[in-house]
C-alpha cells in the first residue's frame, strides 16, 4: 500500500469513507457520557417529580399520595416568604454585581498600570467555597458591628446586606472576566470610527460598548439570576435563616431564608415532610427554569450583530 | 476466539460474586453507621477485632460531623442499608421509628442495667437504647474557687451560687479570673444553652406535668428560672453580653481551661479536653448541678441522659439483624468491646461495664449514690430539634446583646414549640 500524506481539507472531511468509520465509531464516544447522563440527572430527576407525589422517609419506601405535597407546600408561609426574599435579593443583586462587574472591567481595559495584577486580586474570591465564605464573612460582620453594640443575626436587613456584600465580594471577579473578554473583543475599527465621528466618551460606552457587549451582558445576568436563586452554602453558613418571626398564627417564618435553605430544613424537619421538601424542589425547579428561559430570550434580542 | 474468552471471564467474575454473596447470606453482616467522628478509629479496630474472631464481617462507617442526618438518609435508601444507627431522640424516633426493631427480651438488652435511657414506641417497643450516658451541670476549677475563699461545700442551691458567684465578680480584677465562662450563642456553643440549660425549666415542667412522650405544646412555667440562671451566666463572664453573638464554644472552653473563669457549664465529654489539652489536674476538677433556683434543687443530682441511641435496622435481611444483634451483645459483653466503651464512653449501662477514670463521671454517681434526684435529658422530646433551637438562641441574642424583651425568650419557647411540634408532624 502507498501511504500518501495529504492535508485533510473540507472535501475530505466531508467525504462518506471519512465520515463513515467516525459515525460507526460514534456510539463509543456518546454512550458513556450519554448513561452518565441517565444516570446522574434524567432518572433522579424523574424519580425527584415522582417523590413529589409521595410521602416518604428513604426513596425506597415511598407511598403515593397525589398532589398533597403541591397543597401544603403552597400553605406554607415559610415558602412564600423565601420565595418573595429570594426574588428580591436576585434584582438587587443582579443589578449591583453585573454594574459594578462592568465598572471594574472597563477600568481594567483602560491602559492602567497593574491591570493584570488587579484582574488576578479581583478573580480570585471566586475560588473560595461557600461555606467557608459564610463563617469567615459572618465573623467579619460581627467584629464591625460590635463596635455600634450589634450583631449580624440582629436584623432581617443586616443579612440581606452581609448577604448582598458576600456575594458581591465572590461574584464580580468572575463576571469581570467575561466583560473584560467582551470588551476585548470590540473591533478596534468601530472604536476609531466612533472617534473620528467625534463622539465623546460616554457616547462610545453607550453607543458602541455595550451594544457589542451584549453577549456578555446575557451570560452575566443569566449567571447572576441563576446563582441568586439557587443559592444556599453562603446562605446557610452566613446567618441560617436567622432571625426569626413569629406570624400571627404561630407558624414561625426564618426571615433571611430563601428557596434552597427552605427546601433543605423542609426535607429534614420530619418524616411526613420529606414529600412536602421534594414538591417544593419541583416548582422550585420550574420556577428558576421559567425565570432563565425568559431573561435568555429578552438580552437575547438585544444583541447586535458585529 | 477473543469474544469467547471475554465471555468465559465474564461469567467467572460474576460467579465468583455470586459465591461472594452467598458465603455473606449465610453468617449476614454487621453495617454500623457511626454518629461520632472522634471514636471513628477505635471502632474500625474493634470491626477488625470482631471479624477476626468470628468471620462476620463489620463495615463502620462515620458521617462526618454534623451530618449524620443527611448520610443517614443516603444510605437507608440503598439495598444495603446500615443494619445499626444511630436514632437518639424524639425527633430521630419521628422520622426512623418505622426502621426501628424492637428490641425487647433480645440477648443484647438482657444486658443492660437500665432501662431509663431507652427510647420507646406508643406500646412500650424498646426502639433504641442508650448504649451510654453523659452528665452536664457546672464544670468547676476547685482550684480557683478556693482561691476565691470557697469550697464546694458552699454551693448547694442558686441562692448561695448566685452569692458566691458576685462576689467573684465584685473582686474579678483582684483575683484575675472571672465567675463564668463567656455564654457564646455562636453555633459552635449556643447548644449548651438552647439545649442543655433549657433542659432545665423542661424537666421541671415535665416531672409536675408527668410527661413521658414527646408532647405537642408547653407551658413554660419554669422559664422564669431559666431566666435567673441565663442572667446569672451572662453578667458574671469573662465578656460583655453585647459580645455573646460571636463568642465560640472553643474560647469557652479555653478560658476554663487557662484558668480564666471558674465555672464552665458543659458535659462529662469534655473531660478529656482538658485533662489533656489544656493539662488540667483531675483533682481540680468536679461538676455541680445547674441550681436556678426551683424548690428543692438543692437535692438534685447532674442532668444525665444521652442522645447515644442505637437502633436495629428492622428491614435489613434477617441474617443480617441477627449478625447485627450478635455483633451488640459482643461490644457491651466482651473484654474488647468493654475496654474500648469505657475509653470512648465513660461508663455504659451494662453488666460487664469496665470503670472510667473521668472524674465527672464520679461526681455523677456520688450524686445519685446520695440519694439526689436525676435531672434527666428533657430535652430530647423538642420537636425539630435545630429549628426550635435556632429560633430561641435568636430570642436569647435579641434579650443579652440587643436589649429585647425575655418576652421574646417565652415566645421563642412556648409557641415555638408549638410551631415545630406542628411542622414536624405535618
Amino acid at each position: 500500500m502507498k501511504k500518501t500524506k495529504k492535508k485533510p481539507d473540507a472535501a475530505a472531511l466531508n467525504s462518506v469513507l471519512v465520515r463513515r468509520p467516525i459515525q460507526r465509531m460514534a456510539p463509543i464516544f456518546v454512550l458513556p457520557t450519554f448513561f452518565a447522563f441517565i444516570i446522574g440527572f434524567l432518572y433522579p430527576f424523574v424519580k425527584g417529580i415522582y417523590l413529589s407525589f409521595c410521602t416518604f422517609t428513604t426513596p425506597r419506601d415511598a407511598e403515593f399520595i397525589g398532589f398533597g405535597n403541591y397543597i401544603k407546600a403552597f400553605q406554607d408561609a415559610s415558602f412564600l416568604h423565601a420565595f418573595w426574599y429570594t426574588a428580591l435579593f436576585a434584582i438587587v443583586s443582579i443589578v449591583t454585581i453585573n454594574v459594578l462587574a462592568f465598572f471594574i472591567a472597563y477600568i481594567l481595559t483602560q491602559e492602567i498600570f497593574g491591570a493584570n495584577l488587579f484582574r488576578t486580586v479581583f478573580f480570585m474570591p471566586n475560588l473560595i467555597g461557600g461555606i467557608v465564605l459564610g463563617y469567615i464573612w459572618s465573623m467579619i460582620f460581627d467584629g464591625i458591628l460590635r463596635y455600634y453594640d450589634t450583631y449580624l443575626l440582629a436584623k432581617t436587613s443586616y443579612g440581606f446586606w452581609g448577604l448582598l456584600i458576600l456575594m458581591c465580594w465572590q461574584q464580580i471577579g468572575y463576571m469581570m472576566i467575561i466583560y473584560i473578554a467582551g470588551i476585548q473583543g470590540i473591533p478596534e475599527d468601530m472604536l476609531e470610527a466612533a472617534k473620528i465621528d467625534g463622539a465623546t466618551k460616554w457616547q462610545t460606552l453607550w453607543k458602541v460598548t455595550i451594544p457589542n457587549l451584549m453577549p456578555s451582558i446575557t451570560i452575566c445576568v443569566f449567571l447572576t439570576l441563576t446563582n441568586s436563586f439557587k443559592l444556599f452554602d453562603q446562605n446557610l453558613a452566613l446567618t441560617g435563616g436567622m432571625p426569626v418571626a413569629f406570624q400571627p398564627d404561630g407558624t414561625i417564618i426564618n426571615t433571611t431564608e430563601m428557596l434552597a435553605l427552605n427546601i433543605y430544613k423542609t426535607f429534614y424537619t420530619g418524616a411526613g415532610t420529606r414529600g412536602i421538601a421534594q414538591a417544593k424542589t419541583v416548582l422550585f425547579f420550574i420556577l428558576v427554569a421559567i425565570l432563565a428561559l425568559a431573561q435568555l430570550r429578552a438580552t437575547r434580542s438585544k444583541e447586535v450583530q458585529q | 476466539m477473543k469474544k469467547k474468552i471475554a465471555l468465559l471471564l465474564t461469567m467467572a467474575m460474576s460467579l465468583s460474586l455470586l459465591a461472594g454473596c452467598g458465603g455473606k447470606e449465610d453468617k449476614g453482616s454487621v453495617y454500623y453507621l457511626n454518629f461520632k467522628p472522634e471514636a471513628d478509629a477505635a471502632w474500625q479496630e474493634l470491626a477488625k477485632t470482631y471479624t477476626e474472631q468470628t468471620g462476620v464481617e463489620v463495615k463502620v462507617v462515620t458521617a462526618a460531623s454534623g451530618t449524620y442526618t443527611e448520610t443517614l438518609t443516603a444510605e437507608m435508601g440503598k439495598s444495603s442499608a446500615p443494619t445499626l444507627f444511630q436514632c437518639g431522640n424524639a425527633q430521630g424516633l419521628e422520622t426512623w421509628g418505622d426502621y426501628c426493631l424492637d428490641l425487647r427480651n433480645t440477648p443484647f438488652y438482657n444486658e443492660m442495667t437500665t432501662d431509663e435511657f431507652n427510647l420507646k414506641g406508643e406500646n412500650g417497643e424498646v426502639l433504641a437504647v442508650g448504649y451510654c450516658y453523659e452528665a452536664f451541670g457546672l464544670i468547676t476549677n476547685t482550684e480557683l474557687l478556693a482561691k476565691a475563699g470557697y469550697t464546694l461545700a458552699d454551693i448547694t442551691d442558686f441562692a448561695s451560687l448566685k452569692a458566691v458567684v458576685e462576689d467573684i465578680t465584685a473582686r474579678s480584677a483582684e483575683l484575675g479570673f472571672s465567675a463564668f465562662t463567656s455564654a457564646g450563642l455562636d453555633g459552635s456553643s449556643s447548644w449548651r444553652f438552647s439545649g442543655h440549660l433549657a433542659n432545665m425549666p423542661l424537666y421541671y415542667e415535665f416531672r409536675d406535668d408527668n410527661v413521658t412522650s414527646q408532647p405537642a405544646t408547653i407551658t413554660g412555667a419554669y422559664l422564669d428560672y431559666y431566666k435567673n440562671i441565663w442572667d446569672l451566666y451572662i453578667n458574671n463572664a469573662t465578656c460583655a453580653p453585647s459580645e455573646l453573638a460571636a463568642k465560640t464554644g472553643d474560647e469557652a472552653e479555653a478560658e476554663f481551661g487557662n484558668g480564666q473563669a471558674v465555672f464552665y457549664q458543659n458535659g462529662t465529654w469534655e473531660y478529656t479536653n482538658l485533662t489533656t489539652t489544656f493539662g488540667m489536674n483531675p483533682d481540680n476538677l468536679a461538676m455541680i448541678p445547674i441550681y436556678c433556683g426551683v424548690d428543692g434543687e438543692a437535692a438534685s443530682a447532674l442532668c444525665c441522659g444521652t442522645e447515644n441511641c442505637w437502633a436495629v435496622n428492622k428491614k435489613a435481611s434477617e441474617a443480617d439483624v441477627q449478625a447485627t444483634l450478635d455483633f451488640m451483645k459482643w461490644v457491651v459483653s466482651s473484654d474488647e468491646g468493654t475496654t474500648m466503651m469505657a475509653e470512648q464512653f465513660g461508663p455504659i449501662p451494662f453488666n460487664s461495664a469496665k470503670e472510667s477514670e473521668n472524674v465527672f463521671f464520679t461526681d455523677a454517681n456520688q450524686y445519685i449514690a446520695d440519694g439526689n434526684y436525676v435531672v434527666t435529658w428533657a430535652f430530647n422530646h423538642t420537636p425539630n430539634v435545630d429549628a426550635w433551637r435556632a429560633t430561641v438562641v435568636s430570642a436569647l441574642l435579641q434579650y443579652s446583646a440587643n436589649g429585647g424583651s425575655w418576652d421574646d425568650v417565652e415566645t421563642a419557647f412556648v409557641k415555638g414549640w408549638e410551631s415545630q411540634y406542628a411542622a414536624e408532624h405535618n
